[in-house]
């Protein structure tokens, strides 16, 4: 086992169903304009249930493989230590509680949605949320020491995929599946067998 | 949201079609939620005419405005086409067929992918899987941020808004502020015309 595994293995997990649905319940539930962000500083750094680097391994496989990203994260960690009952407690805790909060938002939408200063509230919202996303990014970059690759590549890869999308506009699964491959053969070849 | 003009209800059938659709776009959907959007624009609002415009983009923003996983864009849709179709009965009957299409085929295929990665997490092909898709990811969610950054710019002046989405990005990345502090500031801004 490397010294990264080790670190993995090591952090304490959800002790029980009914933590991990609480758990995911409360992150999703501060995650305004996406939960990813919170994600991050629920489960690195206030749970410890994974490290940074485990993190960003665990969220590569969600974005991989098809389904909402945050879903699959959740699913991912709940399944690690309890199957599939894990899974699916994760998966309620994310929606359920936030189910019912958007369908009271959509009827008050319905009565409400034309009124200005709500147009302007939601549009202040999503300046912040698009915001918090990117912060995620930039925090996750820490989890990225001691990769095989070096800092340098590392880099070079993460401003590639950037503008890829934002200044080629190329589709965020090609550019995943297209660098993805290179990225992983690259780090394949560094790799001690 | 009510019933919209001009949008056709769905009956029986229409609704095991939409099923069967929700069922294939989740296994399209590698990537996240949104990328999967314009696919059910096309088909629900152009092709089917179950949705309006309006209905649509507005369920996409309550979406993000709202706390939770974007995928409750989905929910929304499918609250929409049932209050269409009928009335909030239909319109909840229409949330649980939408989420249920959207996340089942996706939810058996990533669990079962994760169960073997895990099992075989010694495996160098798995080691250099995960850690050689890392630096891409972390590109590929600031670029994401960008995207709905640039979403919110259809009305007024963007450069007070792109200030905010950078001095978010800064604060949440530097200090240990809580998230809601900042989204109540967002919509304080917004509401006085600040932004």
């Amino acid at each position: 086992m490397t010294e990264r595994e080790t670190l993995l293995e090591d952090q304490p997990g959800p002790r029980s169903l009914t933590e991990l649905f609480l758990t995911f319940t409360w992150l999703a539930v501060q995650g305004f304009g996406g939960v990813m962000a919170v994600a991050h500083r629920e489960l690195v750094e206030r749970k410890r249930w994974l490290t940074q680097a485990a993190f960003v391994e665990e969220w590569a496989v969600a974005q991989i493989m098809p389904g909402p990203n945050v879903m699959n994260l959740s699913l991912v960690i709940g399944g690690r230590r309890f199957g599939w009952r894990g899974a699916l407690a994760a998966m309620a805790g994310m929606l359920a509680l936030p189910l019912l909060l958007v369908l009271l938002l959509a009827v008050a939408y319905g009565r409400l949605g034309q009124h200005p200063a709500v147009v302007r509230a939601l549009r202040g919202m999503g300046a912040v949320a698009a915001g918090l996303i990117m912060a995620a990014g930039l925090r996750l970059s820490g989890g990225l020491k001691g990769h095989p690759l070096g800092a340098l590549a590392c880099g070079a890869l993460a401003v590639a995929a950037f503008g890829g999308v934002v200044l080629l506009h190329w589709p965020m699964p090609f550019v995943l599946l297209g660098l993805g491959s290179v990225a992983c053969l690259a780090t394949y070849a560094r790799l001690n067998p | 949201m009510t019933a919209a003009p001009g949008a056709f209800p769905l009956h029986g059938w229409d609704w095991l079609q939409l099923f069967g659709h929700f069922l294939l776009l989740s296994l399209l959907s590698v990537g996240g939620a949104l990328t999967t959007a314009p696919e059910m624009h096309r088909y629900l609002v152009l092709q089917q005419r179950w949705l309006s415009e309006t209905q649509f983009s507005s369920s996409i923003t309550l979406a993000q405005a709202a706390p939770g996983p974007n995928i409750l864009f989905v929910a929304l849709l499918g609250w929409n086409l049932g209050m269409n179709s009928g009335g909030p009965l239909l319109a909840l009957a229409g949330v649980a067929l939408a989420l249920t299409g959207i996340l089942l085929p996706s939810t058996i295929v990533t669990h079962l992918a994760s169960q073997w990665g895990h099992r075989n997490r010694h495996l160098r092909a798995v080691r250099a899987f995960k850690q050689g898709m890392a630096p891409v990811v972390i590109g590929l969610m600031l670029a994401t941020g960008w995207i709905l950054a640039r979403t919110a710019h259809d009305a007024g002046p963007a450069w007070p808004l792109w200030l905010l989405t950078t001095a978010t990005a800064l604060l949440v990345w530097r200090t240990r502020l809580h998230v809601l502090w900042l989204l109540a500031a967002g919509a304080l801004l917004g509401i006085l015309g600040a932004v």
